[in-house]
């Protein structure tokens, strides 16, 4: 049977169907790693309440367990200590920016319309001069942004605390 | 207690589903392609919300059912949304000024919750909140740019305003179902919720240039399971696919 620590490594074999560069460990969604003699259970949370990338996480990680050879495998889900964008690795952020998409700033998102947006690095050519064109993206975790240095559009993953 | 537990949580959970769904028919059909995302983006929080608050209602029930027996098995009499939600998109203005109204109500709401004795429910409360802060922004902007905005602009979701005011009431309802919960802990007083949303929705409507509409009565009985005729075509079309093929997973 494996430890826990070598089940928290094949955790890192799993992709986030919808940032695929990004593990299940480094978005921060795994929660716990529970070993009892030869059965596996993994806890999860969502990062949005309607997440639909939820169910496929839920089945990569069965089916990457079970290619391991562990048939008595079980996948839960708590909402508390709900996620916040806070719980994404460093080693994440990274992979993001060099991904295309700006790694959530510190600060909330104050703007919609109106008020301050905040201030977010283009991943291309880090000009912080760039522009908001929507709060809501291709997911719920994503807005968009243009640089008015470079001129590409980007996703920006947006800060939740 | 369970029952009122699951009144309530079905109150809370169908007030979600039933919006989430009136949102999901913008799809595709939104006035710029922006906007046609965030409004199902928001479609998509309500349904997860509901999800969330529909399977802890079917487990407080003790029957077995799950969020989706709940959502589609039920009859518009055993729904327990407020009426606002279940009504028509209208335009842009319209659905905006719904959004704002439903969002000024739901943020003071999930705030008291996180404080829930019940730990489920502050959780869901939790999650909940960082969602409808989003919304409840960005419907207020829309409300305000509508508003102060064109003649046209204004005069239309002045119009939304005077035809949804009435339904503002039974956001606030409360009865026996509530009474037990309050006592033990696990719900506000609707009276601290409606106080707040009434200076978020007075400073809103006041920048927005906008007029409350004056008239004194209201509507409102869809906690009580009494509906307008919009649900069963709502039920309709969002039940379709259980009720021709029962049982269907994929």
């Amino acid at each position: 049977m494996y430890s826990e620590e070598e089940i928290w490594d094949f955790m890192e074999e799993v992709f986030d169907p919808e940032v695929p560069v990004l593990t299940l460990v480094d978005l921060g969604v795994v929660r716990k790693v529970n070993v009892d003699g030869e059965k596996v259970k993994i806890t999860i949370t969502p990062t949005y309440s309607g997440c639909p990338a939820m169910r496929v996480m839920e089945q990569d990680i069965i089916a990457l367990l079970h290619s391991k050879g562990i048939e008595n495998c079980e996948v839960e889900t708590v909402l508390a200590p709900a996620w916040t964008t806070d719980w994404i690795s460093e080693n994440g952020r990274i992979k993001l920016k060099e991904y295309g998409i700006a790694p959530p700033a510190d600060e909330l998102d104050k703007s919609v319309l109106f008020g301050k947006q905040p201030t977010v690095e283009c991943p291309r050519c880090n000009s912080t001069n760039t522009h908001m064109i929507s709060q809501f993206g291709s997911t719920s975790c994503k807005a968009q942004f243009r640089c008015k240095d470079c001129l590409e559009p980007f996703e920006y993953f947006k800060c939740l605390k | 207690m369970n029952q009122n537990l699951y009144n309530y949580l079905v109150r809370l959970g169908d007030d979600s589903l039933i919006l989430g769904h009136r949102l999901s028919e913008w799809c595709g059909h939104g006035p710029i392609l922006e906007e046609d995302i965030a409004l199902t983006n928001f479609a998509l929080d309500l349904i997860g919300q509901a999800q969330s608050i529909l399977e802890y209602a079917g487990k407080v029930e003790g029957n077995g059912k799950s969020a989706d027996d709940l959502a589609y098995l039920r009859y518009e009499h055993e729904f327990r949304n407020a009426l606002l939600v279940e009504q028509p998109n209208g335009d842009f203005g319209v659905t905006m000024m719904r959004q704002f109204l439903f969002d000024a109500f739901r943020k003071p709401l999930f705030e008291a919750l996180t404080k829930s004795k019940d730990e489920q429910i502050a959780a869901i409360a939790e999650k909940s909140l960082k969602e409808t802060r989003y919304h409840l922004k960005h419907s207020s902007e829309w409300v305000i740019r509508l508003g102060d905005g064109t003649e046209e602009s204004h005069s239309r979701v002045q119009d939304a305003l005077d035809q949804l005011w009435r339904y503002t009431d039974e956001l606030f309802y409360e009865d026996n179902v509530d009474a037990e919960l309050q006592a033990a802990g696990i719900i506000p007083k609707m009276a601290d919720i409606k106080a707040e949303w009434s200076k978020t929705v007075t400073a809103v409507l006041e920048e927005a240039t906008l007029t409350i509409p004056d008239n004194g009565w209201s509507y409102g009985k869809g906690r009580t399971g009494l509906h307008s005729e919009n649900l069963g075509y709502i039920l309709a079309d969002m039940q379709y696919l259980q009720r021709a093929y029962p049982g269907a997973t994929w």
